[in-house]
């Protein structure tokens, strides 16, 4: 069940954004932005959440899902050391994705090549 | 930009008449499958790190996020990612392979100028709006958490 | 008063400069359209042993020179001028290429219409007097024009169906006094236009209007008809921009359906997953040079006219929001 809800709702929340990317004059890094942005926004209203707890690595591995991570730390850094947790929740909480996206260009940059097709 | 004569208004709706549409309801249904089908990935490795006893809401989500972070790049390294993305679309470049993919993608490319001019500099050309927005929001939303809360 | 210029954008050669000598350098995925058996040289690999695409444009345009006047049998140090351009950043390719070559050398720029930018002014400079022989060339490289004006090769993203595969290629040929065939007789040198186009990925519908008023101002100036042509060339406009070219033609009056084709298209297959077809500065270039130029000598053609098209944006205009500026230039080559 926990598989099927993933595809679906990991399904849809791509297929909205091949909407958004084909039918307005939005390019992928617009889309790609306002996706984080409304993770984000949408996390910090609850609205999230909810979404997370239905489907799964449906909601958390596309984008807005990243967002929901960025709000989530932020909350809960501010809960635990107020003021200065608003500029160490957000990427204490996604700094592993972030470092190993780091971590993995830089060696995949060292080992392969760009090929033409 | 230099305003738009009636005569370049006429063109551009003549142009948007005749030109090929994108295949819609293809790119549509192979986004949804692809997406749904990098999800349900995501979901087992999920559940394959809470089963070896790591905390579900962080240890286990972070450790599927590197998993999946690590596939993404690796399938980049490989020159298979942007194969998929040609046909996939928004299936492949919203979830977070396609995150690692668009950090990936640049730092080989850019190798040609250099690991420090190149790698280094131009490995975010992609990606980096993706964190400024997402981390500048974040930090508002602290903000007006903080000043709701105190 | 000028004396060889007629109308209000054309000129008309008094003892017309013959094309003595061409070659073609191409990619391996052009060296299997079907214009493969007409090219000089076909590369397996995109780095043409070199380290970066960059350089590797630059040693097909180097190559391609050096076969152009390997051929047409003139010393090399007779050659007075090499005129060439490209599509990268301060034309890279053509500059390090004369670096090599040791050839007096304009630079010149006119995006994919560089060709006949350089075709026009090495015949303006062989029939006034100021050159016996010179050389002209161009080049473009799929991948340097990906990552300048596009994205690295590995993103995953998805392109439109009106977007155009750029040509890896280079093409040269040798302009001379000498008295052979074809020969240059006639250049329409074109306005910028800009019909509000704003869509990198849509190039042909971009330049179309400045094809179709280069090929006007033309047949005006020459008081031609496109009946006098055996073929009208365009560089780059691909299936959709020729489509708009041909009806905006028609528009105003000059039926050229039968005789009219575009390199764009010429260059590619449609089995071959190139979206709407060829561009970029080798896509007139080796077509041109390769098939017309070799069909020309057998006789099948005898008179043709280039308007290679040229969209003349960058990735900084696009992200100003400017609408792209356009161009084409006119040469009219025979067989007299």
């Amino acid at each position: 069940m926990d598989y099927l809800m993933a595809f679906l709702i990991g399904g849809l929340i791509c297929a909205i954004g091949q909407v958004l990317m084909d039918f307005t004059p939005l390019a992928p890094a617009h889309v790609l932005v306002l996706f984080v942005t409304l993770g984000v926004i949408l996390s910090a209203l609850g609205l999230y959440q909810p979404l997370v707890d239905l489907a799964g690595a449906g909601a958390t591995v596309p984008l807005p899902g990243f967002g929901h991570t960025l709000a989530r730390g932020v909350i809960e850094e501010v809960n635990k050391y107020g003021l200065l947790g608003i500029l160490t929740g957000g990427l204490r909480s996604a700094a592993a994705g972030i470092t190993a996206a780091i971590v993995f260009g830089y060696a995949m940059a060292l080992i392969f090549n760009p090929k033409p097709k | 930009m230099s305003k738009i004569t009636q005569e370049q208004q006429d063109y551009q709706q003549f142009v948007n008449r005749i030109k090929p549409k994108p295949p819609y309801l293809r790119n549509i249904i192979m986004a949804f499958l692809v997406g749904g089908i990098i999800c349900t990935i995501g979901q087992a490795i999920l559940n394959f790190y809470v089963s070896l006893g790591l905390e579900k809401t962080k240890e286990a989500s972070a450790a599927t996020a590197v998993t999946l972070v690590f596939l993404g790049s690796l399938l980049t390294g490989l020159g298979i990612y942007d194969q998929i993305g040609k046909r996939a679309g928004a299936g492949s470049i919203i979830p977070i392979t396609g995150f690692a993919n668009s950090i990936v993608a640049p730092a080989m490319e850019y190798k040609s100028e250099g690991y420090v001019f190149g790698v280094g500099a131009k490995m975010f050309v992609v990606a980096g709006p993706v964190l400024v927005y997402g981390i500048t929001t974040s930090a508002l939303v602290g903000l007006i958490y903080y000043l709701l809360k105190f | 008063m000028a004396l060889k210029k007629i109308g209000s954008q054309t000129v008309k050669f008094e003892n017309p400069p013959s094309i003595i000598s061409t070659a073609s350098i191409v990619g391996p995925v052009e060296g299997k359209g079907p214009l493969k058996d007409y090219f000089d040289l076909i590369l397996n690999d995109f780095h043409f042993q070199e380290k970066t695409w960059e350089k590797a444009e630059k040693k097909m345009l180097k190559e391609a020179v050096e076969m152009a006047i390997k051929k047409s049998g003139i010393p090399s140090e007779e050659i007075e001028y090499f005129i060439a351009g490209d599509l990268l950043n301060q034309i890279i390719a053509a500059s390090y290429a004369a670096r090599e070559l040791g050839i007096p050398f304009y630079g010149i720029y006119g995006a994919c219409s560089t060709i006949a930018e350089g075709l026009g002014l090495g015949a303006m400079l062989v029939d006034g007097g100021y050159a016996d022989n010179l050389v002209v060339g161009s080049s473009s490289h799929f991948c340097s024009a990906e990552r300048q004006y596009r994205f690295p090769l590995e993103l995953g993203n998805q392109r439109p169906p009106t977007a155009q595969r750029t040509v890896t290629g280079a093409g040269a040929a040798v302009i001379s006094t000498k008295n052979r065939n074809p020969r240059i007789t006639y250049v329409t040198t074109g306005k910028v236009i800009d019909m509000g186009a704003a869509d990198p990925y849509d190039m042909g519908s971009a330049m179309a209007p400045a094809a179709v008023d280069t090929i006007i101002k033309h047949l005006e100036d020459s008081k031609r008809s496109p009946e006098d042509y055996d073929l009208i060339l365009t560089g780059d406009l691909a299936s959709l921009g020729k489509d708009i070219a041909e009806k905006l033609l028609k528009q105003n009056g000059f039926d050229v359906s039968n005789r009219y084709t575009d390199c764009g298209l010429l260059i590619y297959s449609p089995q071959q997953d190139v979206h709407a077809g060829g561009s970029g500065c080798a896509c007139a270039a080796v077509v041109t040079f390769g098939y017309i130029f070799k069909e020309m000598q057998k006789g099948r053609y005898n008179r043709i006219l280039l308007v290679a098209t040229g969209a003349l944006l960058s990735s900084t205009s696009v992200q100003q929001g400017e609408t792209i500026p356009c161009i084409a230039h006119a040469v009219a080559i025979e067989n007299l």
